[in-house]
């Protein structure tokens, strides 16, 4: 194993424990945002995309790129827009509603 | 330049990461979720920005291409779905997670070849993204067909199915080892890969459309854990991190659906539970439901105290959740003390009923979680239960033979008065009996959701 390698799972291991004890304390009530804005965050692999279509390494590379590049914006801007959508809904105060 | 960029990007990665964790975190209250939430896309804008610095992009064209194509078609969905259809809008956006990832770890699989063969864990990395990445997809578009009803909603069983999954997994993951040793052959590679796709059509097909919160959760986790492991291929932290939290938010949200329905995870995909109409029913034997009228739901309704209103999906699927905010608003009016009781799997996905509910106006602060109204039921005059079956079934309790036996309820039976709209006497989704809807302080306001409800509503303000 390399030291790369190992420091990437001491990240991914770091990272799962900020998660876990950050979303414990979600409420029920905001679940649904929270799956899509997590799932808005997930389209990071938007940068893995970039970099393996914009180094010009071949055709290949550059049409899957492409196509990762789109699919994975589609989920951050879906992603964010819906639930920013959904988080005005629940901003409401009761009083303005009427 | 290069010196700059060297500490510049790493930095913005890290900025990034700490934006999404903020972001997660403001999440905990509704009054700050919005700012968090622009703050993780800010936090993506960082990351994305960056990158496009790196010195190693040369080519901006498709980069451009693909955000312009990417961007569009988000403002799009996100503009057009209903709050009805978050889940599989959810759900397909996992997919296209998942698909990007699968598709990084694919393109940098044919940067190599048996000649210039990568390092032993490179290798493995890109083989475990692009299995995890392609069962992601294709699982998540079956997922979104069966919650569009594109697909029948009903678990679809065949014969020696789990052994039959068992093989596509072993299949994929024993082409992926030999892969990593031998590398070559890219015609095993893509057999591989298609492998991995139907494995992924295969888990989810066998699931039915009350138990796809599990399903859309554990994909959920699934982009994350793809997204991570291409972070591990193209050696970049920001995926990493970002992975790892998406990875494990969607294990959380896994586990509080099983927990709601007291079933393990196991027994969620591989039992095809509502497959078969079940008839524990010997409690219900020989008895009869009392239907009641609109006017008379309405006085019970509008001279209590306390009124608790138990949705389901019904609700949603009726399109309902309008009327009853009007009939709550007009509740509201009269003085009467009106809560709304979610329960945790209520809806296609976690927390899908608390949006559709805050779609129609009604203030979070009528919305209870399980546990906070539980004991307030026996003060409830009325539990007007709209759509919802089996999370009310008191079976759930007591009979032991119940396929619902141990999941926790809500105690709508403990209130003076229970009155429960349906369409008609089918069954809920799991195919039980209700014992509730036999109950001596039970009654029956049939007919859509819609109509029935708007038609008590009318009939209070009638009073």
């Amino acid at each position: 194993m390399t030291e790369g390698l190992l420091s990437a799972i001491y990240i991914f291991v770091l990272a799962s424990f900020a998660g876990f004890s950050v979303i414990t304390k979600v409420p029920q009530l905001l679940h649904t945002p929270l799956m899509s804005g997590s799932n808005a965050i997930s389209g990071i692999a938007v940068v893995g995309a970039i970099l393996v279509g914009g180094r010009l390494e071949g055709q290949l590379q550059t049409i899957l790129g492409l196509v990762a590049i789109a699919l994975a914006t589609v989920n951050v801007v879906g992603g964010y827009l819906v639930t920013d959508r959904m988080l005005e809904m629940f901003k409401k105060k009761p009083g303005e509603k009427k | 330049m290069k010196a700059f960029t060297d500490v510049f990007i790493p930095l913005a990665y890290m900025v990034a990461a700490a934006f999404f964790i903020i972001g997660l975190q403001w999440l905990s209250s509704p009054k700050r979720a919005r700012q968090g939430n622009v703050l993780s896309a800010v936090g993506m804008l960082i990351a994305v920005i960056a990158t496009v610095l790196l010195e190693e992009i040369v080519d901006y064209t498709m980069i451009g291409v693909g955000l312009a194509i990417g961007a569009l078609a988000g403002i799009v969905v996100a503009r057009k779905v209903k709050m009805t259809a978050m889940p599989q809008m959810v759900g397909i956006l996992n997919g296209f997670g998942g698909a990007a990832s699968a598709l990084v770890a694919i393109a940098e699989y044919f940067r190599y070849s048996s000649a210039t063969m990568p390092s032993i864990d490179t290798s493995i990395t890109i083989m475990l993204t692009t299995i995890i990445g392609a069962v992601t997809f294709s699982g998540s578009v079956v997922a979104a067909g069966k919650l569009q009803e594109v697909i029948s909603g009903r678990p679809i069983l065949f014969p020696l199915q789990q052994l039959v999954n068992l093989l596509f997994f072993l299949a994929s993951v024993g082409i992926g080892a030999y892969l990593v040793i031998s590398f070559g052959d890219p015609w095993l590679f893509l057999i591989m890969t298609t492998v991995a796709l139907v494995l992924g059509v295969l888990f989810a097909i066998p699931v039915g459309g009350a138990d796809m919160p599990v399903v859309i959760c554990l994909l959920n986790s699934l982009s994350g854990i793809a997204g991570a492991l291409a972070g591990f291929v193209v050696s970049n932290n920001a995926l990493i991190i970002s992975g790892a939290l998406v990875g494990a938010s969607g294990l959380i949200l896994t586990q509080i659906m099983c927990v709601a329905m007291n079933r393990s995870i196991a027994n969620v995909l591989f039992s095809g539970f509502g497959a078969h109409v079940q008839s524990s029913g010997a409690a219900v034997a020989g008895k009869a439901v009392k239907p009641i009228q609109a006017e008379e739901a309405a006085i019970s309704l509008a001279y209590a105290r306390l009124v608790i209103i138990v949705p389901g999906y019904g609700m949603a699927v009726a399109q309902a959740q309008h009327a009853v905010r009007q009939l709550a608003d007009e509740l509201d009016k009269r003085g009467v003390d009106v809560r709304f009781a979610v329960h945790p799997v209520a809806g296609r996905m976690p927390g899908h009923m608390n949006v559709l509910l805050a779609e129609a106006n009604v203030p979070y602060e009528k919305l209870y979680e399980m546990e906070q109204i539980n004991d307030e039921f026996s003060r409830a005059d009325v539990a007007l239960i709209i759509g919802a079956n089996d999370v009310v079934n008191p079976a759930a309790r007591h009979d032991v033979g119940s396929p619902i036996y141990g999941m926790p309820i809500l105690n709508a039976d403990h209130a003076k008065q229970v009155i429960v709209n349906k369409r008609s006497m089918n069954p809920g989704f799991a195919g039980i009996e209700n014992e509730l809807f036999y109950n001596d302080n039970t009654s029956m306001l049939f007919g859509s959701a819609q109509d029935a409800i708007a038609k008590v509503t009318k009939a209070i303000k009638e009073l």
